[in-house]
């Protein structure tokens, strides 16, 4: 059976991760290597680094530092902030990424979804949405959430599949740093109107609401941060207990 | 022991050869056909696209060369789609080297089938001390058609080949290089053999 996914989410400036960890294992918190072997050691499925500044001066940094992550971590992993083209991501791919993940560019130009599939397939490509309940819809924002589009979210999920994209990463950011849960709703929605997986993201503050997730929607992963990083839910324990709830997990 | 992953238009190759390294062994990355044929173990990658994938192989004439090997040759994802009879990607002619067709995933459940998933069955020393339940990395859309030359099965959907063998040919529709331990202990069984 298809096991959902557990995924770590590493946010990255200038080569080192941002949030600082207190794992009394690990050497140097700051280190995203380290970081990203810990948790792949403790059985997380797949992680995600996200460049949250991503100038063009940085892109050298962050390009040595996924082809570290490459050679120590056995699990895949996706890399994103700041992809604006073919080229961005050629240089990520080669240097070992497995995935992708693009957000602002493509709401700019949705024919870049396109393009990423046919040259690198689209298993390459994660589009993100950055989706907010305002006045009764939920909406696609971009640039780091501060600018919303006309957009609605489901069309936007739609389209993003039409156009080849092979997973979509969902962040409610109504429940991004609340702990209150995933927005089920509109996770739900989404998940069950487009054919590719969709993975879940905002608002994990506990166990149950990884269940949650995956028994009330059709998510196939759900990603946080900061409860893994400050070891609040570590992922083994998550893990064991979502077992004991049924959910089918590694 | 000489090992050569074979370099052609799929996306990262490199992290097959990062897994290697991990196990302790150096390989090369080439499309040189002697290369390739001096090896001790080849490694037919990649991800991708058939019909492209297909173009550059045999441009580069690596199809007659791959067909020829008589050392262990282990394709990945893409590599085994291309050692099957035909696949539906494009309508493109594959190698032959197994006796199965590719077919596009029904629309059933989510496509692509990503993510971890274990094992109907598995056979042979490819698999040796690996079990049923021992969940390993898949990104395809595409599954080969059971068949004689069928190694493991996964279920998805419907059952696929999972992997492969016929001869010194052995193919995992999963990324042993992207698996965990698990996928660890199938590289070392490949190399071992």
């Amino acid at each position: 059976m298809l096991k959902k996914r557990i995924i770590p989410c590493l946010d990255i400036k200038e080569g080192r991760t941002v949030k600082g960890v207190n794992f009394i294992d690990i050497i140097d918190a700051g280190d995203p290597v380290e970081l990203a072997k810990l948790y792949a050691e403790q059985g997380a499925d797949e992680l995600v680094f996200l460049d949250i500044t991503a100038t063009i001066e940085n892109r050298k940094t962050l390009i040595n530092l996924v082809e570290k992550v490459a050679r120590e971590i056995n699990i895949p992993f996706t890399v994103g902030g700041g992809i604006n083209s073919v080229k961005d991501v050629s240089a990520l791919i080669k240097a070992g990424a497995d995935k992708v993940s693009v957000n602002s560019s493509v709401v700019k130009r949705p024919a870049l979804i396109s393009e990423l599939a046919n040259e690198f397939g689209s298993q390459c490509v994660v589009v993100a949405i950055d989706s907010k309940f305002v006045n009764n819809e939920w909406k696609v924002f971009v640039k780091g959430g501060r600018e919303e589009t006309s957009l609605l979210t489901t069309d936007w999920a739609k389209k993003i599949e039409e156009l080849g994209a092979g997973e979509i990463l969902l962040t409610s950011m109504n429940n991004d740093g609340t702990k209150a849960g995933f927005a089920l709703d509109i996770t739900n929605e989404v998940s069950k109107l487009v054919n590719i997986p969709v993975i879940a993201s905002g608002g994990a503050g506990k166990k149950e609401h990884f269940s949650d997730v995956f028994t009330k929607t059709a998510a196939s992963g759900g990603l946080a941060a900061s409860i893994f990083h400050f070891g609040e839910i570590p992922v083994p324990i998550l893990k064991d207990y979502l077992k004991t709830e049924n959910i089918a997990i590694r | 022991m000489k090992i050569a992953i074979i370099k052609y238009n799929a996306g990262n190759i490199r992290s097959v050869q990062n897994a290697i390294k991990r196990l302790g062994f150096e390989s090369i990355i080439t499309d040189n056909t002697e290369e390739i044929k001096k090896a001790d173990k080849v490694i037919f990658p990649g991800v991708g696209e058939a019909s492209s994938a297909m173009k550059y192989i045999k441009e580069k004439g690596l199809d007659v060369v791959i067909c020829s090997l008589k050392q262990p040759v282990l394709g990945i994802c893409l590599g085994l789609q291309l050692m099957c009879r035909s696949s539906e990607e494009n309508k493109t002619e594959c190698l032959g080297i197994f006796d199965s067709k590719v077919k596009l995933f029904p629309p059933e459940e989510k496509v692509p089938h990503m993510g971890w998933n274990n094992f109907d069955s598995v056979s042979g020393s490819l698999f040796k001390n690996i079990n049923d339940e021992d969940d390993v990395y898949y990104v395809h859309s595409y599954y080969a058609e059971i068949c004689e030359q069928t190694l493991a099965i996964c279920n998805y959907i419907l059952p696929f080949s999972a992997a492969m063998q016929k001869d010194n040919f052995y193919a995992t529709q999963f990324h042993p290089e992207k698996s965990a331990s698990i996928g660890e202990k199938i590289l070392k069984n490949f190399l071992e053999l």
